[in-house]
This record gives C-alpha cells, sequence and structure tokens, in this order.
C-alpha cells in the first residue's frame, strides 16, 4: 500500500539546512497497523507529512497504492488525499461552526457527492464512532474524545485506502485515549490500513507494528505480539 | 459555472459568512456605503439639474437682452457721455434686417407707480407690453387672460396683475376679473392675474399694461426702454447678439467699439455658466462616488485577506480532505462576489429610499429645490456590475494568498 525507499527530505533554515530524513526504507501492506515512535525531532511528523502528500520530498521513491508519487502539484495531491487517505490530527481540526455531521461529510463534499446522500453516508459513519446522537453538536459543545471520534469518522468516511493519525491521542487522557485507539484497532479490523504517529509506548503498544525512528533514519521495525 | 448552481456552494458559503457576522457586517456596510453615496449623489445632482431646467423652463433660454447706457467714446462729432434712447424705428429695422434670425422681439417700457383699488394701495412696477411677451416668457395665469393684439390696436386701458398684488388690493374670494384698479389716477379694467414664476423673473409683481397704452399714458413717444429678442432654432445666438448691437450702433451713431452704449444679457450664455456648473458637479458626483465605491471594494478585500490569515487553518483542513486549490479560490472568490453583491443591493434599494425621501421633503411644491431625484437604470446597472467584477478581482487576492500556503503550514497555524 506504502513503499518508501531512500527517502531524504531538508528543510532549510536559513542559509542551512536541517536533514530531517535521511534515507527511510519503509513498506506498509494493506491491512497492516502500523505506529512509528520517535521523540520530537525524530522526524516522525514529517515522514506522515510525506505520506501524507501534505508535503513533497526531496530524494528517493513514494509510492501510494502502487502509484509513483512525484511532479505532483496541489490539485493532483488534493485528489489523492481525497481518494486515498484520511487524516486523524492530535488537535482535531474540525471547523468550529460546522456540526459533527457537517465535519463528517465535508470530504464528501469534495468528492462530490450529493448532499442528502452525503450526509446520510456521514450520518452511518458517526453512527459506527457512536456519535450518532451527537450529530447536530458544534464540536465546542463536544468532548475531547468525541472530538477526536467525529474526525475519525471523517477520515472515513471516503473510504480511504490508509487512515494517517499524527498523534491522535496527544490531546486525551488515558481513558478516552483507550477508547480512542480501541476504535482505531476496530478499523484495523475491518481491514483498513491504519498508520498511527505517537510518542506513547501505550499507544504504539496497541499497534501491531511499530517502527521506531531516531534523528531521520530507522533504528528497528518489529512487529507486536498483537 | 455548475459549482454556482450548487446548492452546496452556498451553504458552504452561508456557514462561512455566518460564522463571521460581524466582519461580513462591517465588508457590506463599507461597499453599501460607496454605491449609497453614488446614488444618492446623482439623484440628487438629476435633482438639482431639474430645477434649474424648470427655473429656465418658462423662460426662451436663447434670448438676448438689450437696452442703453450713455457712450464712452466720441464720435461723429457727439461728445462721449452721450445718453440717447432705443426707438420703434430700430425695431422695424431690426426684425427687417434679421428677419431670419429673430423669432420673437418684444420691446418694453417699464415704470413704477402707486397702485390704487378702493382704500387699498400699494406701489408696483408698470409695464407696457406686447402680447408676444407671453411667449418669450411664459405666464401663468390664474385668472382671465393676457394682453392681446385688440388691447394694443385698441390702446385699451386693460391691465394684468401679479397673484401678489390681487391678494394686496382685492378682498378674499373677490373675483378680479372686471374690476378696475387705478394706476396714477386712472382707472384700469384687470383682465388676468398671473402667478410670478420663482424662477427667473425680471418683473417682480408687475402690473402689465398694453404697450401701446403705455405709450400714450406716460408720454413716451416712440421711444422704449429695452427689447427682449429670442432667436430662431440654430441660430447662434451670441454672433446675433453681436450683429444686432452693431446695428444698433450704426442706427444711433455710436462708436463701434464703444463698450458702455449698449448694455446686453446674453441668456444662453448665462445659463451656459450654470449648466457648465452643473456639469463639473456631476463630475465630482461621479468622481466621489467612484471613489466611494474603489474604497469599499478595496475593504472587502482587505477584510477577505485578514479573513483568510484568520481562516489559514481551516483553509488547510479543507485542503487536507481534499479540496483541490481551485475550489478553495473560486469559495474565496465567491464570498466575495455574493458579499459586494448583497452590499450593492442594500445601497442601491437604500439609495432610492434617500431619493424618495428627498422627493418628498425637497421635491415637492412650488419652492421644490430637487425636483424628481432619480438616477437612469443603466447608470445604476453599470456601477452595479463594476462593483461586482472588482469584487470578483479583489476576491482573487486573498484566494490566491488562500492557496500559496501549503497545507501543511496551514494546519501547523495555531
Amino acid at each position: 500500500m506504502i513503499r518508501i525507499e531512500k527517502l531524504h527530505k531538508s528543510y532549510p533554515i536559513g542559509k542551512d539546512s536541517l536533514h530531517v530524513l535521511k534515507g527511510i526504507d519503509l513498506h506498509i501492506k494493506e491491512g497492516e497497523f502500523v505506529s512509528i515512535m520517535g521523540s520530537s525531532g525524530s522526524g516522525k511528523s514529517t515522514l506522515l507529512n510525506i505520506v501524507g502528500l501534505l508535503d513533497g520530498h526531496d530524494e528517493g521513491d513514494y509510492y501510494l497504492n502502487g502509484q509513483l508519487i512525484e511532479n505532483l502539484n496541489e490539485k493532483k495531491a488534493a485528489i489523492l488525499r481525497n481518494k486515498f487517505l484520511g487524516f486523524v490530527f492530535q488537535s482535531f481540526n474540525l471547523i468550529s461552526y460546522k456540526t459533527a455531521l457537517e465535519n463528517v461529510a465535508l470530504p464528501l463534499y469534495y468528492k462530490g457527492m450529493k448532499r442528502k446522500e452525503r450526509l446520510q453516508v456521514a450520518m452511518d459513519y458517526l453512527d459506527k464512532v457512536g456519535l450518532k446522537d451527537w450529530a447536530n453538536h458544534l464540536p465546542n459543545e463536544l468532548s475531547g474524545g468525541q472530538k477526536q471520534r467525529v474526525a475519525i469518522a471523517r477520515a472515513l468516511v471516503t473510504k480511504p485506502k490508509v487512515v494517517l493519525a499524527d498523534e491522535p491521542t496527544g490531546a486525551l487522557d488515558s481513558t478516552t485515549t483507550d477508547s480512542v485507539m480501541e476504535l482505531l484497532k476496530e478499523i484495523n479490523d475491518e481491514g483498513m490500513t491504519v498508520f498511527v504517529i505517537t510518542h506513547e509506548e501505550e499507544v504504539a503498544a496497541q499497534t501491531k507494528r511499530i517502527v521506531r525512528l531516531k534523528d531521520g533514519v530507522i533504528i528497528s521495525d518489529t512487529l507486536t505480539g498483537n | 459555472m455548475k459549482f454556482l448552481f450548487d446548492s452546496d456552494t452556498w451553504q458552504e458559503i452561508y456557514g462561512s459568512i455566518r460564522k463571521n457576522k460581524g466582519r461580513t457586517v462591517i465588508t457590506i456596510i463599507g461597499v453599501l456605503w460607496g454605491i449609497f453615496l453614488l446614488v444618492v449623489l446623482l439623484g440628487a445632482a438629476r435633482g438639482m439639474e431639474n430645477n434649474f431646467k424648470k427655473i429656465f423652463g418658462t423662460f426662451a433660454t436663447n434670448s438676448v437682452f438689450v437696452w442703453t447706457q450713455s457712450t464712452d467714446t466720441p464720435f461723429k462729432g457727439y461728445q462721449k457721455g452721450r445718453r440717447f434712447r432705443l426707438t420703434f424705428n430700430d425695431i422695424e429695422v431690426l426684425k427687417k434686417q434679421y428677419s431670419n434670425e429673430i423669432k420673437l422681439l418684444a420691446p418694453r417700457n417699464q415704470t413704477s407707480n402707486l397702485v390704487v383699488k378702493d382704500f387699498k394701495s400699494g406701489n408696483f412696477n408698470v409695464s407696457g407690453d406686447y402680447p408676444v411677451l407671453d411667449k418669450i416668457q411664459k405666464k401663468n395665469l390664474i385668472f382671465g387672460r393676457f394682453l392681446n393684439t385688440n388691447d394694443i390696436l385698441r390702446k385699451s386701458k386693460v391691465c394684468v396683475i401679479a397673484e401678489d398684488i390681487y391678494i394686496q388690493l382685492f378682498d378674499k374670494n373677490v373675483d378680479p376679473i372686471g374690476q378696475y384698479i387705478k394706476i396714477n389716477n386712472i382707472n384700469y379694467k384687470v383682465v388676468g392675474v398671473y402667478k410670478p414664476s420663482n424662477n427667473i423673473n425680471f418683473d417682480g409683481d408687475a402690473v402689465y399694461i398694453p404697450f401701446t397704452t403705455f405709450q400714450i399714458v406716460y408720454n413716451r413717444g416712440n421711444k422704449i426702454d429695452w427689447m427682449m429678442i429670442t432667436a430662431n432654432e440654430g441660430v447662434d445666438i451670441e454672433q446675433m447678439e453681436q450683429d444686432i448691437l452693431l446695428s444698433l450702433k450704426t442706427l444711433h451713431k455710436v462708436h463701434p467699439d464703444d463698450k458702455r452704449a449698449f448694455g446686453s444679457v446674453n441668456l444662453g450664455k448665462e445659463i451656459g455658466k450654470i449648466t457648465g456648473f452643473l456639469t463639473g458637479m456631476q463630475f465630482l458626483t461621479w468622481f466621489v462616488g467612484i471613489a466611494t465605491l474603489i474604497a469599499g471594494v478595496f475593504a472587502i478585500g482587505n477584510i477577505l485577506l485578514i479573513t483568510v490569515k484568520e481562516r489559514t487553518k481551516e483553509i488547510g483542513i479543507r485542503r487536507a480532505l481534499g479540496a483541490t486549490p481551485k475550489e478553495i479560490k473560486q469559495q474565496i472568490v465567491l464570498e466575495s462576489v455574493f458579499l459586494t453583491t448583497v452590499a450593492g443591493m442594500l445601497g442601491i434599494i437604500f439609495g432610492a429610499l434617500v431619493l424618495f425621501l428627498m422627493d418628498v421633503t425637497l421635491g415637492q411644491g412650488p419652492d421644490a429645490t430637487l425636483i424628481n431625484p432619480t438616477v437612469n437604470i443603466p447608470i445604476i446597472l453599470i456601477a452595479f456590475v463594476t462593483l461586482v467584477v472588482l469584487g470578483t478581482l479583489i476576491g482573487l487576492i486573498p484566494a490566491h494568498m488562500a492557496t500559496v500556503i501549503k497545507p501543511i503550514e496551514a494546519l501547523r497555524e495555531e
């Protein structure tokens, strides 16, 4: 599903450049539940951004769903993101003036789905994350865990190939963390590829494969017992 | 174009507008004010123009008035400072010589006299006139008729009086027609009462008596005080004025370059000055209106730009969810166009409302200062279309700004 070969990425900082990713080789198959571990500055967010087509890479090859990603303009990237990827962010990133239902339906809007159909599908996904009764609430009327569930529903609603979660539990307490991870596990059990970035051992422990990054290189890649 | 008619597009715009009520209102006011000013200023200018038109309306605007003063140059044995009078002979000569140019010519004699009716009296202008005066300066008669040719031929002692004289000398609700008033101890029968226009009025509240009667009563012989001349259509009135003055100078043995001997007023020229002023005012109106409009549109652009900065994160989210740059741009531009359109419409409505109020308060009655203050619909449409086009163009700036930021940077924004 995701194949990365000898990936390099540097960021210019003034006259110098910061070499963040120093030759990453990573292959994630369909249906995997992978977590990327690493302390801050290890390059894990950069990796996620590149995988998520939010940022470009300098060297190496990146295949998403068998397609080589190169010379990507914003339009193509947007379409690929909409088609293949679902995002879950640490800070939820819900649109504050839209209800939970509308937030979930938004990716479908950009997919070009009719409103009625869209809200129907969105409602199904909200139901799936257990928030059907909260459909017409604005994000600020929801708890952190509920917000993240809405965000997960939003990530799933387009039936993406991969769900990318950037510190999905970073803003949550341990109880809600568990429930969110439970939800991600369920999604994975249904066959979805889930790609989680975290620095929490407990979170990583609940995934099926842990890739550890340090200073821009992969230092270990192990399967957990799950 | 399809996205324009998509209810989802509007749903999105409604959402973002509803969220930012404050800036929406401020933006709308900016543009609203611009088009409002344009409508009101244009309407007021039109009202003023109409007012001027009405003032000149009762008067033939291609008129020249000529009278005599005293010479300032010695000529043919005459000393300078000689006084002389226009005569009936001049009229005959002018009428013959300028038969193609002159349309109407009214010789006039005027004086001021005590006018008495029973126990009431007052001092008024008395004017000896021909019926042709009514054609040069339309008399708005409220009772009876104006002087006619029979009065002239019979040298009748009849008069036409101003409404004010009627009010001062007659009791209320008395029919003045057929009543007699005394001017200089001579009885005149009132045949008409006119209402002086509050516009150009050279005679004030006057008593008009037949020219021939005036000649005899005031012993004027063939002398006349002054004359009013109107030109035929298409005649260069200034040239005619020059030519007539030269002819008169020859007739009266006045040096051709004498500046003082004849006084003349060319009404066309005077009106031209006012028309020029009106044109200047209209230009100013357009300038102010359009400048305000542009300022308003820039306000929209500015506020949208701020909004885009505020909404960087939201735009980043949308792009992460699969919005293409084009979709983001469309939404922002459409928002801009929508705001300008709504503001423009409101501006036009408020402007029209103010013009309506102007019409009700200032545009009614004889003393109206702004008559029928209106704006042409094509002008409004052009202004409106310009506004929307400018709104689109200005919306492109924030729209571009929204898409040059990489989504990753937009998402990082807190």
